[in-house]
């Protein structure tokens, strides 16, 4: 068995976390390839070579996958599968746009989002956003699945020495189905929420913008991510790409905060697989509580002072 | 410009999904069905399209029972001109979806087809791509902005770290971000003019496409939150907690 996994990266050459994820998952279905595609690629070879758990890491280096748009790359992918009986994308917003494409091309159903690998042909994946739990087995003979970065431990960076392998055919780069205008990355010094060790995120309770900054001077004790619920995305009190939940990031840090948040479905399932939520509410009753681990009952503008003064004084 | 919205009828996503008892499938005896909420935010987006003359026709399609006509009733009262459904008994996967739905992009003959990027009840994601690779056509996946001109479509699409702005050349197939809009509700004359408006059904048998499901469920379970919920009454207990419990600080 031989599985093929499609590289997520980041300009500046960093191998996103959940590339690493989706390597672990998939060396529990076969020998691992991992397919590197893009324009400018710098040491990302070296880097993807270097992985734990890869054997071989094949580069298109082209023009028309400079942006991993979904069309010319989901060809690419098509023209390697006869190689592999597993293709694997991380289930982020890249892997989310190719692989059901790749999946079209191939008349092939795809598994998205799986948690857990219970055989070669069966994975566990959440539905209603993540209240339930569905063991699915599939019966093509090719399998196209995303993997969810939070239920596998990244591969570690180091270890590897796998082969590199040039690919000269670059199906799908003739395509001009789409073209690439401009990415507005939100900048932001603090960790990124999917791999933050600590993530604090604040909902409608905040009241309004500026309160946020209550929140920030928490992070700033802990080195925690910010991030919101879609209640207080919707009120325009914070970013777009702070929102956590169904519709927004999926978080698994080893510390969440919730502070002002009541617990939607929504929110919990982007925060279910933390290790330890404390939730922070004025509302005894709010579904928050039971998702949580420990939950204080207050003012979140009396509380959330005090933590940082406390968090300081720990140091 | 012409637009299909394919809609799907779902358990309310306000309301907790149940297993059934024998663990089966998720309870929708009596439970309140709705047209998915991300395919709410695309019925909304083409009604916007229409008001402004950039649309001139949307279709809504949906796939399942009878009671579907519901849903494609309830986008009608939003704005939309016509339905089709097609009915089945039978769960259709989403690449059988995208097959059917292909059928009628190529009866139809639309400039965009604009759908939810995903179901929020199977969550998987995948219509929308699979359609646009059966077409050959353009996809622009998660989109939070739509700006329309000849034979182009310039899209805002949500990604991981941040937006993306891409440009498709038409046709194409667009799947939307909650974030894209703010669906309206239905007024009663809506509603009711609704009523009248072109419903057309067709069983999916007739229409001569070969489906098979590829993915079985093995089982399904309620996902259980096994956290203690320990409150406790002052921020020094709660570091007290973490520090010396949990270990996390």
């Amino acid at each position: 068995m031989t599985v093929l996994v499609l590289l997520s990266y980041e300009k500046g050459n960093y191998i996103r976390p959940i590339t690493r994820s989706a390597i672990t998952a998939a060396t529990k279905l076969g020998d691992v390839h991992v397919l590197l595609a893009g324009k400018d690629l710098g040491d990302l070879a070296q880097k993807a070579s270097a992985l734990s758990g890869v054997k071989k890491v094949l580069i298109a280096d082209h023009e028309a996958y400079a942006h991993m748009l979904a069309e010319p790359t989901a060809d690419l992918i098509e023209s390697l599968a006869d190689s592999y009986d597993t293709i694997i994308v991380p289930a982020n917003a890249e892997g989310k746009d190719i692989l059901p494409r790749v999946a079209g091309l191939l008349d092939i159903q795809p598994v998205s989002d799986i948690v857990e690998i219970i055989d070669t042909n069966t994975f566990v994946r959440p539905i209603y956003a993540g209240s339930i739990l569905a063991t699915v087995k599939t019966h093509d003979n090719k399998k196209l699945l995303s993997v969810r970065g939070t239920a596998f431990a990244p591969t570690a960076e180091e270890g590897g020495s796998a082969e590199i392998e040039k690919l000269t055919h670059f199906s799908g780069s003739e395509k001009t189905l789409s073209k690439f205008c401009e990415l507005k990355i939100s900048q932001s010094d603090r960790p990124e929420l999917e791999s933050a060790r600590v993530v604090i995120s604040g909902g409608r309770g905040m009241q309004s913008s500026d309160n946020f900054v209550l929140i920030e001077k928490v992070a700033d004790q802990l080195n925690a991510a910010i991030g919101a619920s879609r209640a207080a995305v919707d009120a325009g009190f914070i970013n777009n790409d702070c929102q956590v939940g169904q519709t927004g990031k999926i978080v698994a840090p080893e510390l969440y905060i919730a502070v002002g948040i009541s617990g939607a479905i929504q929110h919990l399932a982007g925060i279910k697989e933390s290790k330890v939520i404390v939730a922070i509410n004025k509302d005894p009753d709010a579904p928050i509580f039971k998702a949580s681990n420990y939950g204080i009952v207050g003012d979140l503008f009396e509380i959330l002072p005090q933590l940082e003064e406390k968090l300081g004084a720990l140091k | 410009m012409k637009v299909i919205v394919p809609v799907k009828r779902v358990v309310d996503s306000n309301i907790k999904p149940l297993v059934k008892s024998d663990g089966s499938g998720i309870e929708i005896n009596g439970v309140k069905m709705s047209m998915n909420p991300f395919d709410e935010t695309a019925v909304e987006e083409a009604v916007q399209l229409k008001e402004k003359n950039i649309v001139t026709e949307i279709i809504v399609i949906s796939i399942g029972e009878i009671k579907c006509q519901d849903i494609l009733r309830t986008a009608m009262a939003m704005g939309a001109d016509r339905g089709i459904l097609v009915t089945t008994d039978q769960a259709v996967e989403s690449l059988s979806v995208a097959k059917i739905l292909k059928h009628f992009v190529e009866k139809e003959k639309p400039d965009f087809v604009l759908m939810g990027k995903q179901a929020s009840d199977d969550d998987m994601n995948a219509t929308g791509q699979i359609l646009a690779a059966k077409l050959g056509w353009a996809q622009g996946t998660f989109i939070s902005k739509l700006e329309l001109s000849e034979g182009k479509a310039k899209v805002t699409r949500e990604i991981d770290d941040g937006q993306e702005i891409l440009e498709l050349t038409l046709p194409a197939v667009l799947t939307t971000d909650l974030r894209l809009n703010e669906p309206r509700y239905a007024s009663l004359p809506n509603i009711m003019k609704a009523r009248k408006k072109p419903l057309e059904t067709v069983a999916l048998t007739d229409l001569g496409i070969d489906l098979k499901n590829s993915l079985e469920i093995v089982s399904i379970k309620e996902f259980s939150s096994s956290r203690e919920s320990i409150i406790v009454d002052s921020v020094d207990a709660l570091l007290d907690k973490l520090k010396n419990e949990a270990k996390v600080i």
